[in-house]
This record gives structure tokens, C-alpha cells and sequence, in this order.
């Protein structure tokens, strides 16, 4: 019986390869055979050398990770649409790699005995799954190869210190060709690659292709004034184009990229010139499949039209800090790249979600980022935390005006959800009517929290203050802090609110010098990170800086240094909270990127005695610097 | 006999379909939710009242260790005769639309026999559960015996505990799957509504770590 469930699946299904290639009804006896699976985060779907089960997976929503076992490393992570788990059922082996979800994920569990009469009865299915073993890739067809196949080649996967062999992948190419007839006038040409935003025309004649046009050739042979703009393709055509077959790997592209001097390559259907082109490989393509480079990272980011473009961007930018670390580079220069990248996706998404709103925006407005993001200290991806500020407007718009910027909030969270930042469970985000304000109701909210703290009021301004531009109009920003600055100096009592709000965290150590670890929940003998190390070091730091009026440097590690500069007679004990907080922010990445988490809970036996030294010299630092506070301010942290 | 004995009607009154619908609430529930099955459900009505409004289809699917087989489905519409324009344009269900409609009796007929002794799983779980109990009283028949879990009341229990966060009185499904980023395509079919709550109760589930069922009751609902 086919009901709207498993039309629903089937429609799923239908979109992608192989099962686009069977018929509708067959589609739909196939769906109402699947059963839907429902994997919470790091839950194990099969194990190396498993007996195969009697169905195989499809990715419905979520990502699953396909690891080596004996190393750990990521071979392959399947997204929304791939299909995987299927060779061993096909060949009738044990399964070789494990399968995990990397994030929360819903499955398709489609029974094989249902489908292999399908794909044998249906040749180009069968034709799709021999193809896509035999070139280890999971869908040879598709503009991306993201990873490597249906998760059992025994080739070695790609890691930190195994990056060359990556190079053997299949290149990613773009299968939408722009191309044109010989006869066609350069000025047609030049506008066609602008609306469709690429760098390179192909020639063609009768479906093959003569000759390729870059912007290069534009550059040299008609802007120089060599060629009139009426000229014709074939006059400023380079004339054979050099092509290759499909099963291109990183590195071939990259060696034919480097022998031809031009910076794109055509793929057609047998390799030779006399086949119709299938594909382009630029030179960008080469270098975001070769990978971890920022610059790379960021021109991705960039062109990123939709937000499903950003995703496995951001999978590379969490790949590249792994690499970082590996490599021990200073902490500084990691935190700095990285939230450069992070906060270019911020700006992206925000440009996506503008141009998704119908009308362009009434007044100017600026996106802040909260909290870790707004210090530039959120390597991971964690919590979002951010607010909406927009120029003042009349009342008789101001209802409008709101509606407008929090539905704009909406897609802009929406999309940072899509890409990996969870919602804030607090609900401090620009889509809530609360923290999306005029400049003149947050001056307001600002002069109520500083006048009146109480211990709410303290932690939203702890929230608040650390705020910083994501996007927009940097002059609501500053006149916000300064507002901030203002009041502060005029109720300083606010800081002595604030000093002991920070020095109410919970101290990392117990009486004996062993770590305190949490007494229940959740996270049960596990030692919070977070709120017993870096937050005393953070909720220091702003209260700090605020008394001192140091603007817009908002990361903790530059506070410190900053303030080691303002009060010479303290610098030392500042320089080694700025050490601290770098040493402590590193362990909580290295922790987090293992365990695929926000890293803030650690599991203290899982720590080399090092490790725990290491952790320990960083309390010593954050007592003192408690100690400095409570005298400063006369603060007492027993409240 | 008591005179509440003389009321109450012996078991064998009842038509066959609700006697073996009965006889599976002898055993003792399992306690694990990995062992245990749901069956989530969704009707859609003509409105909201439990006297004046009809059930215009019942979607239901069970579930059982967070796997949902698309085979093992309910999905039925039922003949009208009161019929309130006002609720069409909602639920997108005609007056003797095209689906195949069946009476009332078969609907609940159906509805017993596929839910057995599950634990039932509903968004806004009392309102479901009124429509359906009402439905059995005209048959007449009894109360359903299910064990019930209200997602609107679970997912509330997944929320941040802060002062900071001002918590809704009631949360809708739309507001849940956004929240989860659970696709609302079928919103406002019986059986897409149905999946949607699954999906909702499986992620509250994971949220707030129970293993056992009677975690799951601890403030929801339990039966009427």
C-alpha cells in the first residue's frame, strides 16, 4: 500500500543517484520498503568487519562519518542524498569501515533484497553502481566528489600527515558548460560569461569543442585593443583545446593546469577533442580539492550563492584547525585565521538571507556577534549567540521596521543553523524581538542593565558587551560602545556588580589541588572547561578592559595584553593570563575536535599526566588573578 | 454486586475488536525505551470542539528503537456527515474528496488494531486523545487504555532552566520543527503531522537522555 510516507521517501530518493534512474512506480515500491532511522550524534550505525546487514543507508538529513577504525581517520563524510554501505551487500563481504553519525542524522534503510532485482532488471542502475565502484567514487556523475565512494575502498584516506595521498582523488568538475559558436561576436561572449558569473567560454562546433575564451584572452586580445569587440570567437579562441577524460584525479589536473598555462581544463566524454565536452575544471576547483588553504577557504566562501554551498566549506575550515594544531602553530595566528573565515561566513549567510528578503533594508543596520563569537574566540562550532541594532526610525515605523529586521533575523539564523551553528538554548539571537532593537531602545536596555544590575542583568551584559561587527553600518556599533562607556563611568558601581559576578564562577580546584569535577548530570565527573577555567579568565577580562575603556579589542588573550600595557605594576600576572587563556582555549579545541563536541566537558582520565600539569599551571594563574579582583573591587564572592 | 459493577459493562458486551484490543493490556509494559513501541499519532478534525467536531482523518505510525518502517503505517479518511467548511481551507481535505473514506467504526476498528498496547506518542496529546475517546463513547465503547506521551510537554522539558528564557505556555509543531529543523512539508495531513512528532519525540528523547519509559511520564501525561 503506498501512502504519503513513502511517497514522501520516494520523492527523496528520486532526486538523487541511482534511484532517479528507475521508473516512478518501482521508486515507490522501493520507498514503502524503507524503514527510517533516527541516529543521535555519535551513534555507531556499523563496525569494521560487521557481517552486512540486509539493507543499506541513505542519508535523509545529517552527515555520517565513515572512519578507518584502526586510525580513526575520516575517510568519508556522506551527506544529505548519499548513499552508502552498500558495496559489502553487493559483493557479499564484511563491512571495512566503521560508520558513524557525525551529526545528528535521519537514514533511509532500504532492504537490498528489494533492490538488487531492481538495479539487475534496470541497466543503467546496474551501469551507475559498477561505475562508482570501479572509479571509487560515490557518484561519479555528480559535479562534486566529495569524498571517496561508497565508504570500502581500501585506498588510505586523507589526513593531516596523509594529505599528498588525497591528491589521487577524482577532480571535481563543473558539469554546467558554458559554451558558444564560433561565429559569435566577443562583446556577446563577455556578457554571457558576466551573467553567468564564470571565467571561461568554451568554443564549439557541432557539440565539440574548438576553443576555449578566458578572461585572459579578453584581457590581452581585446581590452589591449589587438581585436575590435565586434571580432569573432574564432579570432581570439585558444585553438585546440586541451582535454582529458573525466576520470581526472587532483593531481593530473593539477600537472595539466601547470604544463598548458591556461587556468581551465575541458573534460569530455572519451579524453580527445573528438567527443562532446562533459565538463570544466578550473583552476579553483583544483585548489579548494586540494584543499586546506585559507585563501582558498575564503574565495569559497565568497562565491557561495546558497547556503548549502557554505556547508562543506565550513567542514574544510574545521578540517584546516586540526591541521593547525597538528602543526602547533601559535595559538594566535590559528585563532585569528580561523575567525576570519568564520566571521566571512557570518557575512555571507547574511548576504544570502538579504537577498532572499523582498525588499532591501529601510534603514542601515549592523549584525553583532555575542558572546565567544563576538571575541573571536569560537574556533569550534558552538552555540549562536548574536543581536540585530538598526538606525532609529519614526514610530509611525517602527513596528515595521521590527518586523522587518527580525524575519530577516530568522533566515539568517535558519542558515547559520543549516551550516553547523546550533540555536542558542537561551534564545539570545537577533530572531527573538528581544535582542533585535533600534539604537536608541538598546541605549536604553544598556542604561537599565547598568544602573539597576542585578545578577540577571549582569550576565546579559556579560553576554552583551562582548559584542562586535559582523555586518553593516560600523557607526550604530560605535555609538553603542560608546554609549557602553559612558554609562559605565557613570554608575561605576556597575563594575564591582560585574567583578563579583565574575568572581562567582566555581573555582577549578579543590582544597587538595585536585580538579573539582562535576558532581551530577549529564556530564558527571567530568571537569567543566568552560565555566571552572576559561570563564573566570573572559568575565576578568571584560570587567578589565570596560574600567579601563579599551575599545574594540573584545579577545580576552589582546585584553590581557592590552592591559599588561596599561598597568605596567601587574603586566606580569596579565601576560600569564593571556598565556593561559591561549593554552586553555587550544586544549578546549583539541578536545572538542576529538570528540566532535564543544569540547567544554573533559574526561580527566583521558588526560596524560602532562596534559593535567599543564591544565593545573593555568589554575595557579586564574586564583591569582581572582584575587586581584576580589581586592579591586571589593568584591566578595560569597554572595 | 456493587451497583458501579451493575453500570459498567462486562467485557464480552463490547464487539470482538475492542475485546482483543483489551486483552493486550494484560501483560506488564517494558520498562527500556529501546524495547519499547510507539505509535505516534495525529488526527485532523473539522474544529475543536470534542462534541460538535468529527475526525476527517487518522495518520498513525509506529516506532520502535528510533526506527519508523514506512510499510507499517495507518492512514485513513473518514465519511463525513457533519461537515464545517470553516476547517477545509486548513487541512486541505474535501467533503468527499478523492481518498477512499471508511465509517467511523471501521476508522477506530483499524485505529485499535494498529496501535495495540503501544505507547501512544501525540503533539498537544489531550486534544487527540479527546477526539478519539469521544469517537469510541458514540460507538459506544470505552476510553482508550494507551499510556500516552505529550510532545508539546517533552519538548518543553528540553528547554534551558534560565531566567533568562521565558518559557511558552504551549509550543506548536511548526514552532518544534523549526526548532529541530525537521521539514514541514505534510504539515496538515494526519500522517505528515504524525512524522513530524515522531521525529520531535525522537530528538526530545536524545535532548534530555532517557532510557526508561517511566522517565518519559514523569510530567507528561499519563492516560485520561
Amino acid at each position: 500500500m503506498a501512502n504519503s510516507i513513502a511517497a514522501r521517501v520516494a520523492d527523496f530518493m528520486g532526486k538523487h543517484p541511482p534511484f532517479d534512474l528507475l521508473p516512478q512506480a518501482e521508486l515507490l515500491a522501493l520507498a514503502s520498503e524503507v524503514t527510517i532511522a533516527y541516529h543521535p550524534k555519535n551513534e555507531r550505525i556499523f563496525s569494521e568487519n560487521q557481517a552486512p546487514k540486509d539493507h543499506f543507508f541513505m542519508v535523509h538529513k545529517g552527515a555520517i562519518a565513515l572512519k578507518r577504525p584502526s586510525t580513526q581517520n575520516l575517510v568519508d563524510l556522506c551527506d544529505e542524498g548519499d548513499v552508502f554501505g552498500l558495496r559489502p551487500l553487493m559483493a557479499q563481504e564484511q563491512y571495512k569501515l566503521d560508520a558513524v553519525a557525525h551529526e545528528e542524522s535521519i537514514l533511509y534503510a532500504i532492504p537490498i533484497a528489494v533492490f538488487k532485482p531492481m538495479a539487475v532488471a534496470h541497466k543503467e542502475v546496474g551501469d551507475f553502481l559498477i561505475e562508482s565502484f570501479a572509479s571509487n567514487t560515490r557518484n561519479p556523475y555528480s559535479r562534486q566528489h566529495r569524498g571517496k565512494l561508497y565508504g570500502e575502498s581500501s585506498s588510505t584516506p586523507p589526513g593531516p600527515s596523509e594529505t599528498k595521498l588525497f591528491d589521487f582523488q577524482p577532480v571535481p568538475y563543473s558539469k554546467k558548460i558554458v559554451c558558444c559558436e564560433s561565429g559569435t561576436p566577443v562583446q556577446e561572449i563577455a556578457l554571457k560569461m558576466t551573467e553567468k558569473k564564470v571565467g571561461a567560454m568554451l568554443i564549439v562546433d557541432k557539440g565539440l569543442p574548438v576553443g576555449i575564451i578566458t578572461d585572459i584572452d579578453l584581457r590581452d586580445k581585446v581590452v589591449s585593443g589587438k581585436f575590435p569587440i565586434t571580432a569573432s570567437a574564432s579570432e581570439i579562441m585558444r585553438s585546440p583545446v586541451i582535454t582529458y577524460p573525466k576520470q581526472l584525479t587532483v593531481t593530473q589536473a593539477q600537472m595539466a593546469l601547470m604544463k598548458s598555462g591556461i587556468n581551465y581544463l575541458c573534460l569530455t566524454q572519451d579524453g580527445s577533442p573528438n567527443s562532446p565536452a562533459v565538463g570544466m575544471v578550473s583552476e579553483h576547483d583544483v585548489m579548494l580539492a586540494v584543499g586546506n588553504n585559507p585563501a582558498v577557504l575564503m574565495k569559497g566562501i565568497k562565491r557561495a550563492r546558497k547556503t548549502k554551498h557554505l556547508k562543506p566549506i565550513r567542514n574544510g575550515i574545521q578540517q584546516l584547525l586540526a591541521d593547525y594544531l597538528e602543526l602547533n602553530l601559535p595559538m594566535r595566528l590559528t585563532t585569528k585565521i580561523i575567525s576570519e573565515l568564520n566571521d566571512a561566513c557570518t557575512k555571507q549567510v547574511l548576504q544570502i538571507a538579504l537577498s532572499r528578503m523582498d525588499t532591501p533594508p529601510p534603514v542601515p543596520f549592523a549584525w553583532l556577534s555575542l558572546g565567544s563569537q563576538g571575541r573571536s574566540e569560537q574556533l569550534l562550532r558552538t552555540d549562536q549567540d548574536n543581536a540585530l541594532v538598526y538606525a532609529d526610525v519614526p514610530d509611525t515605523e517602527a513596528e515595521a521596521t521590527k518586523t522587518y529586521y527580525t524575519e530577516l533575523a530568522r533566515k539568517v539564523t535558519k542558515r547559520l543553523h543549516k551550516i553547523g551553528y546550533d540555536y542558542c538554548p537561551a534564545e539570545m539571537m537577533a530572531s527573538n524581538p528581544n535582542w533585535c532593537h533600534s539604537v536608541s531602545d538598546w541605549k536604553t536596555k544598556v542604561t537599565e542593565w547598568v544602573s539597576s544590575p542585578g545578577p540577571d542583568e549582569v550576565l546579559l551584559s556579560a553576554i552583551f558587551f562582548d559584542f562586535n561587527l559582523s555586518y553593516g553600518d560600523e557607526k550604530l556599533v560605535n555609538a553603542l560602545s560608546d554609549h557602553v562607556f559612558d554609562t559605565v563611568a557613570k554608575y561605576p558601581v556597575f563594575l564591582t556588580h560585574l567583578a563579583s559576578g565574575a568572581l562567582k564562577n566555581p573555582s577549578p580546584t579543590g582544597f587538595f589541588r585536585s580538579f573539582l569535577v562535576e558532581q551530577n548530570g549529564t556530564h558527571k565527573d567530568q571537569f567543566d572547561l568552560k565555566r571552572r577555567a576559561l570563564l573566570p579568565l573572559t568575565d576578568a577580562a571584560r570587567v578589565l578592559s570596560l574600567s579601563h575603556r579599551i575599545k574594540s579589542i573584545n579577545s580576552t588573550e589582546e585584553r590581557f595584553e592590552k592591559l599588561a600595557e596599561l598597568e605596567p605594576n601587574n603586566a606580569q600576572l596579565y601576560r600569564s593570563c593571556s598565556y593561559a587563556t591561549k593554552a586553555l582555549l587550544k586544549f578546549r579545541v583539541k578536545q572538542g575536535l576529538l570528540h566532535n563536541d564543544s569540547g567544554r566537558f573533559i574526561a580527566l582520565d583521558s588526560l596524560s599526566k602532562e596534559e593535567k600539569i599543564k591544565l593545573k599551571r593555568t589554575f595557579k594563574t586564574i586564583k591569582d588573578l581572582q584575587d586581584l579582583l576580589g581586592i579591586r573591587y571589593n568584591a566578595s564572592n560569597r554572595i | 454486586m456493587s451497583l458501579r459493577h451493575w453500570f459498567k459493562k462486562d467485557n464480552t458486551e463490547y464487539p470482538e475488536f475492542w475485546q482483543h484490543y483489551a486483552a493486550g493490556f494484560g501483560t506488564k509494559p517494558t520498562m527500556a525505551i529501546s524495547d519499547a513501541e510507539f505509535v505516534v499519532f495525529d488526527t485532523e478534525t473539522t474544529g475543536f470542539s470534542f462534541d460538535k467536531d468529527r475526525i476527517l482523518s487518522i495518520g498513525a505510525l509506529k516506532l520502535q528503537n528510533g526506527q519508523i518502517r514506512v510499510q507499517q503505517v495507518l492512514e485513513v479518511y473518514l465519511t463525513q456527515h457533519h461537515f464545517d467548511s470553516e476547517s477545509v481551507p486548513i487541512h486541505g481535505l474535501l467533503h468527499n474528496g478523492k481518498k477512499e473514506q471508511i465509517s467511523e467504526k471501521e476508522a477506530l476498528k483499524s485505529f485499535l488494531e494498529f496501535i495495540g498496547n503501544a505507547v501512544l506518542v501525540a503533539h498537544h496529546a489531550a486534544f487527540d486523545m479527546g477526539m478519539i475517546n469521544t469517537a469510541l463513547a458514540r460507538e459506544g465503547l470505552p476510553k482508550l487504555k494507551n499510556r500516552v506521551v505529550d510532545t508539546s510537554v517533552l519538548y518543553r522539558r528540553t528547554l534551558l532552566q534560565s531566567p533568562l528564557l521565558l518559557k511558552q505556555e504551549q509550543y506548536s509543531l511548526d514552532e518544534i520543527a523549526q526548532k529541530f529543523d525537521i521539514s514541514v512539508k505534510d504539515r496538515h495531513t494526519a500522517l505528515g503531522d504524525a512524522f513530524i512528532t515522531a521525529m520531535a519525540f525522537l530528538k526530545c528523547i536524545d535532548r534530555l537522555k532517557c532510557t526508561q519509559l517511566k522517565e518519559l511520564f514523569k510530567s507528561g501525561i499519563n492516560g485520561f
